[in-house]
């Protein structure tokens, strides 16, 4: 009979983390930023069907970077979350942040215990209304949650895009100045990113109940022009 | 968190069903209290809220749906401004008629799963998928309705497939008909029917539309006790609303109040009783 290895579990921790950030970082960042109407969030994402950021409920947004089909099981059950509680309670008790606090145990939860970590870094958005602000949930693979009341950057390359946006970022800003700082950080100096390859949705006050909305083709072109 | 093969997918009455969150309306095969062929509940003693007349009429650009603000409990009006026309989603509108605890729970499911199955699916379920989800409510309550709850909704909602509108009626057991033209349901439903079947022109306009599904509520009321009228005093007036390509709009409560107003008028001058 072979005797299992010892592997200190601060090997294991280091081990799972690397594998987790390595595959985040393999795909392409996302940034959400709060402007004078809402939230507005930014995806490099070529693809026009397999979206990267969607609506959970009314004034809730969902955006996951890292391995789709991960990010979109977790979409779901987001959407399954809220729209159980909207209809058992009412429609204002539904909230970002119970629904922030049950992604990040559930990822913490797979981080410690399952064979393989979630490759994702999820966010969660809510656009605020009366006494409740707005507010971005940014929450790790590991489960670790944070949250931020100006912008948000997730992927792989996080510091030198939250670096180039940080040195635009303005308080109240309209959202084609958003938009095109994010671009501009998303792309670096390197390169430039068309309407084409962008993914873009906000949540906006003044569109009625359900405040979220795509931002897509001749709309993103002019707000990016 | 599901299971590949547990995963209810976009199905929200299912998902609850899974969940046990209690629902009136999603019920399935659970007895409805008094047992199987247990004494009707809505017999005399037990009464419960009713919802009367109903109607839905197409016109060249969508459809028209109106529904009065009675709600009786037996002879007794038990609610005055009771609003019986409900957006199912951007471009469809379900009414009801019936036993107005389940039916308005009812649109409430119905409303949650259309909504829940695009934010799911990231596509808008056809109006043709949205009148058969509709149905399958309606037949898990069949139960219900044996014992006198019966719900009876009427659809009607902008195909942006067709480029048209459509409306759909639906029967105690969930059994769906679609209508070429207009129709009425509710304790009011025969005469609201015979004012639109004597009005009614195809390709009709919007004002048109409006104006003969408000007369057809106007007569109904004249003739069902449980059906109300325009309330002059109160300034409660029947809900109307259209469903076209730019989807769910009420109409403005000073229009249909002045169309009511105009209508009297016309008629007291034309020398018919109003």
């Amino acid at each position: 009979m072979t005797m299992p290895y010892y592997v200190a579990p601060e090997q294991v921790m280091k081990d799972r983390a690397e594998y987790a950030q390595k595959g985040i970082a393999r795909g392409r960042s996302l940034i959400a930023t709060v402007y004078d109407q809402g939230v507005a969030i930014v995806a490099e994402n070529p693809s026009r069907s397999l979206h990267k950021i969607s609506e959970i409920y009314d004034r809730i947004a969902f955006a996951g970077v890292g391995k789709y089909n991960e990010y979109d099981q977790l979409r779901v059950s987001g959407i399954r979350h809220a729209d159980t509680k909207g209809y058992a309670y009412s429609r204002e008790d539904v909230d970002a942040r119970s629904l922030a606090n049950l992604y990040a145990q559930y990822l913490g939860q797979v981080f410690t215990h399952e064979m393989k970590p979630l490759e994702v870094e999820i966010l969660v958005a809510e656009l605020g209304i009366g006494s409740r602000p707005t507010q971005l949930y940014h929450i790790a693979y590991e489960g670790t949650i944070t949250d931020e009341d100006r912008y948000a950057v997730l992927g792989g390359e996080t510091e030198s895009i939250a670096e180039r946006l940080e040195g635009q970022w303005r308080a109240g800003w309209t959202l084609p100045e958003a938009l095109r700082a994010a671009v501009s950080s998303l792309a670096g100096p390197d390169q430039t990113l068309s309407s084409a390859d962008l993914e873009v949705a906000v949540l906006a006050q003044g569109n009625g109940r359900r405040a979220f909305k795509r931002v897509v083709d001749a709309e993103l072109e002019a707000q990016l022009s | 968190m599901f299971s590949t093969t547990e995963d209810p997918g976009p199905d929200f009455a299912g998902l609850i069903r899974r969940l046990q969150v209690p629902s009136g309306a999603a019920r399935t095969g659970e007895q409805a209290p008094g047992g199987p062929g247990g004494p009707a509940v809505g017999g005399p003693g037990a009464e419960f809220r009713h919802g009367t007349t109903v109607v839905a009429l197409r016109f060249a650009d969508g459809i028209v749906m109106a529904g009065d603000r009675r709600a009786t409990e037996g002879h007794v009006i038990a609610h005055r401004s009771m609003e019986k026309v409900f957006p199912a989603d951007r471009y469809s509108a379900v009414a009801i008629a019936g036993a107005a605890g389940p039916a308005v729970e009812m649109v409430r499911l119905f409303q949650t799963q259309l909504e829940h199955y695009e934010k799911v699916e990231g596509v808008v379920l056809s109006l043709e998928g949205k009148a058969n989800q509709l149905g399958q409510m309606v037949r898990d309550h069949l139960p219900m309705a044996m014992q006198g709850l019966a719900v009876v909704p009427l659809f009607a909602g902008y195909d942006l497939a067709r480029g048209t509108g459509r409306i759909f009626t639906y029967d105690v057991t969930g059994g769906h008909y679609e209508e070429t033209e207009h129709n009425a349901t509710g304790s009011g439903g025969r005469d609201a029917r015979t004012t639109i079947k004597l009005g009614y022109r195809s390709g009709m306009d919007r004002d048109a539309a409006v104006e003969l599904a408000i007369e057809s509520l106007y007569e109904a009321a004249d003739e069902d006790s449980a059906t109300g009228g325009p309330d002059l005093i109160r300034g409660i007036y029947p809900l109307v609303a259209t469903v076209t390509a730019d989807g769910f709009t009420t109409v403005p409560e000073e229009e249909v109040a002045e169309r009511f107003a105009s209508l009297i008028e016309r008629r007291r001058n034309e020398g018919r009783q109003p």
